[in-house]
């Protein structure tokens, strides 16, 4: 097994200059202001790792997944909030818009730095369970299954929106100063946050990198490209695929949450259906069936958008829908397809070509 | 009682809104499985058309009856170019389709913004969709807007014609036979590349007099097109690819429950409340209300 | 190798909106038996299968090994001991042979397993590996292999499955002479340990090689017997000279439903 011993020295090898870039290199060039927009952008690629499970890998196209991040960014601000406004108080903007003299019973657990740290990928990972359990029993799947997890995205949205008194509404969760003890206006601790973030990055491509590799991930792109096929082999389609969508969900949740500190916001802007898309493009861009590929799209994306976006906003529209269009419809195995032909190419010039690996496999689940 | 029944009457405008915009889908998505998320921009397209023709034409009247097909002829431009120029390439590929056509909806949002500001625009209702209509009078009357009246009407016209030219015309029959067996439909001599383009000029036409429909209860802008867009896909996903009739019912129904949980929630609680009954619904019947049962593997 | 299991199924019916594919089937197929499958198209025999397992809905009762399988997910029934395949061969083209057998061997396997890797080749993978003569392309994509090799990969992975009952759709379909023989005496030896439908067309395929046979027609059984009593029956013999006519209607038929 020369092949396997090969990939997985390579992935070590990838792992560790990764780490090196994200510890030393990228906190040593960048300012403390670049830093932060670094880990924001970091956030994203955690999404977008999940993305790539379900979606590249399962043909689960999610386009709810502002979904799963919002709770997990609301069950993390609900705690900040809790803490910043101290015992007995309520957080600010309650006592501005609200009538309650007290927390209103479903905030109270969040007061719990452990509850709240739990939901955070919990509660998404349980709405993703029930829901999915719903859904793919009844094989609703394909562009359904897309649709359905677009309007869920647009239904959290408007619902945080209208309990303007327990959520705050449009302007969502502002102004968040502490996390766990420490001052968010201090740079230093900024710095913690982004280490925090980049080390949960680099976790979670190491759990779907396991997952993807592993005779589950095998069996989850069969069910992405013959479903039926699967079921007459004795399995039920319907748990494969709610593994992976609960995975995902648990990983935007995560993301959500690392987002609030790196930030300091969270809001029904930041859930709806258009950020739940544009976690998809990334991945979309840099590669849907691969990690690296999702990954580095997604940080790639995120960073084109802040810096197109400073300057001319009406440019940045027409690029995103460009990159859609020519990434989705010309490219759909994205970047990290181009990079799998050359070295397909540079294989079948070398003599001896012993690795046949097909490259990327990117499939339509229909 | 009459709340009851002003509700319900809510709920049918609102349901005749929901089936204007979702008729075009019916096609495009229902009968050949396009997703076509720009098809929401297309409303837009019908919108601004009003806008314009209403500042060139003075009579608020006459350029609304004239906004009608001119706006049909753009949005069903615009849908013809669009299945040229990229969903020809993707028919096999469904979801990929979706994504592609919402970078094409970014972009025509942002050259919405760009032509006519994104500030919402309005344009004048014509003095005959001012008034209401009393039909219950007495102490506790109710009334119903013309301007609805005139949407279900304009509705109920876009279901008949449509549903006449899938019947009636040699196209509406060359449409069905390249949905239902396309292989089959090309070796008997039709070009189901141009019976595609025609399909998705119709429906993306239809786009387009929702649009107009739309000026007349709220304002034109930029993104009025997300707002309405998956509204419009679920009523199609309940009520069931390929079935016309499933798509009429659902809006209606749609329409009445939305009205009735906003009376009895708020609008918000209300919009949960409504995903939640289509997933309910979805369990009992997953392919929707109307299917065609065919024994194919997908 | 788990005991031999025949099928008997009884008063099956089978309707798609109005329009009747399976009309009152009774058939018996004994414990490892060979049996072929055969009628015009439209006669009912693809959604016979369908309904055997799972995949439509039926009225009747099919026995398998005694046990009532109608009403049972399609997951179940598989795992009850059932496999087929499709028309069309029906592999998973991305992943390679090894893979697909991996699979195909694998709907028993607890989570821990799942949620490794496979560092070895399991034995039965190996075995069947040999069977169906796909071991050097083991490391292949299922998609480059050609037709006739994935037919082969389908049976190899209803092996693997350790099925106590195949059911072929039309396995050697668009193969080459050599390669439907060697698919015929593949055959003829799983069903020494193991019960075989097979649907087919093909005439000479199926004289060669059938132990049994039923001829179906306008979704009932007509005939049904070894080959030769099966030849000699009049009405099979009217049904397969002059069929041209129901053939056509039957065809229209099931494609509107």
């Amino acid at each position: 097994m020369n092949l396997l011993k090969g990939r997985s020295a390579r992935a070590a090898a990838g792992f560790a200059g990764a780490a090196a870039l994200l510890f030393a290199v990228a906190p040593l060039l960048l300012s403390d202001f670049r830093l932060g927009l670094l880990a924001k952008y970091l956030c994203t690629a955690m999404v977008a790792v999940g993305i790539c499970l379900a979606w590249g890998r399962g043909g689960l196209l999610t386009l709810g997944q502002g979904v799963f991040f919002g709770l997990g960014g609301y069950a993390m601000a609900m705690h900040l909030k809790i803490a910043d406004a101290g015992p007995g108080n309520l957080p600010d903007f309650m006592q501005l818009y609200g009538t309650a003299t007290e927390l209103p019973w479903w905030w109270q657990p969040f007061a719990n730095p452990l509850f709240a740290l739990a939901a955070t990928v919990l509660l998404p990972m349980a709405v993703a369970a029930i829901l999915g359990s719903f859904i793919f029993r009844r094989r609703v799947k394909g562009a359904y299954f897309a649709i359905l997890s677009q309007a869920l995205a647009a239904a959290f949205a408007i619902w945080l929106i209208g309990q303007q008194a327990t959520t705050g509404g449009t302007n969502g969760l502002t102004d968040i100063q502490g996390f766990f003890g420490y001052a968010l206006d201090d740079p230093v601790n900024q710095r913690m946050v982004y280490f925090v973030i980049a080390a949960a990055l680099l976790l979670l491509i190491a759990l779907a990198r396991q997952l993807v590799h592993s005779r589950y991930g095998e069996l989850l792109v069969a069910v992405r490209d013959s479903e039926e096929r699967v079921r007459f082999l004795g399995y039920n389609p319907a748990n494969v695929k709610l593994v992976a969508y609960v995975v995902a969900a648990g990983m935007a949740g995560l993301a959500g949450a690392l987002f609030v500190p790196a930030v300091g916001i969270i809001s029904p802007a930041m859930i709806g259906i258009v950020p739940s898309i544009e976690f998809v493009i990334g991945a979309a861009v840099g590669g849907r069936a691969s990690l690296v590929g999702a990954v580095l799209g997604a940080v790639g994306v995120a960073w084109a958008k802040t810096a197109l976006s400073e300057e001319f906003p009406a440019a940045w529209t027409y690029f995103q829908g460009l990159l859609f269009i020519v990434a989705l419809a010309f490219l759909p195995g994205g970047l990290a397809s181009l990079v799998g032909l050359v070295r397909r190419r540079m294989a079948s010039q070398a003599t001896d070509s012993e690795e046949t690996k097909p490259v990327v496999p990117v499939g339509e689940a229909a | 009682m009459t709340v009851i029944l002003g509700q319900t009457f809510t709920g049918i405008s609102i349901g005749a809104v929901l089936l204007l915009i979702a008729l075009g889908l019916s096609l495009t998505f229902g009968q050949m499985n396009v997703i076509n998320m720009a098809h929401g921009e297309f409303i837009m397209a019908g919108a601004y058309t009003t806008y314009v023709l209403q500042k060139s034409i003075t009579g608020a009247g006459i350029s609304l009856l004239v906004a009608l097909p001119v706006a049909f002829l753009v949005s069903g431009a615009l849908g013809a170019l669009l299945e040229w120029l990229l969903i020809r390439r993707l028919y096999l590929r469904p979801l990929d389709t979706l994504l592609v056509t919402w970078g094409v909806s970014l972009m025509l949002q942002q050259l919405a913004r760009d032509i006519f500001g994104a500030p919402n625009v309005q344009t004048r209702a014509p003095d005959w969709l001012t008034g209401n209509i009393t039909l219950i009078g007495g102490d506790d009357p109710l009334t119903v807007a013309n301007s609805r009246l005139f949407i279900l009407g304009l509705a109920v016209a876009a279901v008949v014609a449509l549903s006449l030219t899938l019947r009636l015309t040699p196209l509406g029959r060359r449409i069905r036979g390249v949905v239902q067996n396309r292989d089959l439909a090309e070796v008997s001599g039709i070009s189901t590349e141009r019976v595609d383009r025609t399909a998705f000029f119709l429906g993306s036409g239809l786009a387009g007099v929702a649009g107009v429909a739309l000026t007349l209860v709220g304002p034109i802008g930029p993104t009025m097109g997300t707002n309405v867009i998956i509204d419009a896909f679920l009523v199609i996903v309940v009520g069931g690819i390929g079935q016309l009739k499933g798509t009429v019912i659902v809006a209606f129904v749609l329409g009445v429950l939305q009205s009735v949980l906003e009376y009895s929630t708020t609008v918000s609680v209300a919009k949960v409340l409504v995903l939640v009954a289509i997933v309910a619904f979805l369990q009992w019947r997953p392919q929707g209300l109307y299917t065609l049962r065919t024994r194919s593997l997908v | 190798m788990t005991e031999l299991a025949g099928l008997e199924i009884r008063q099956l019916r089978v309707s798609f909106d109005g329009f009747t594919a399976v009309d009152g089937v009774d058939l018996d197929v004994h414990p490892g038996d060979l049996r072929f499958l055969i009628g015009p198209n439209g006669a009912g025999k693809t959604t016979l299968v369908d309904a055997v397992t799972g995949l439509v809905r039926a009225e009747g009762s099919v026995l398998f090994g005694g046990d009532e399988l109608l009403g049972r997910s399609v997951h179940r029934i598989a795992r009850s001991g059932i496999g087929r395949t499709f028309q069309t061969a029906t592999v998973f083209e991305e992943l390679t042979v090894l893979q697909n057998l991996d699979i195909a061997a694998g709907a028993g396997r607890g989570m821990w397993t799942m949620l490794r890797r496979r560092r070895t080749v399991p034995e039965s993978v190996a075995r069947t590996l040999e069977t169906v003569g796909l071991t050097e392309l083991a490391d292949s994509p299922a998609g480059t292999l050609a037709h006739g090799q994935k037919q082969w990969l389908e049976i190899g992975m209803l092996l693997v499955q350790d099925v106590r009952l195949l059911l072929l759709d039309e396995p050697v379909a668009g193969m080459s002479h050599d390669e439907r023989q060697a698919t015929g005496e593949l055959l003829q030896r799983i069903s020494e340990e193991r019960t075989v439908v097979v649907i087919e067309h093909d005439m000479d395929f199926m004289r060669s090689f059938a132990r049994s046979v039923s001829v179906l027609h306008a979704g009932k059984v007509l005939s049904e017997g070894t080959v030769a009593e099966v030849q000699a029956d009049p009405q099979v013999q009217e049904v397969y000279l002059g069929h041209t006519a129901a053939e056509a209607t039957a065809d229209v038929t099931v494609q509107e439903a």
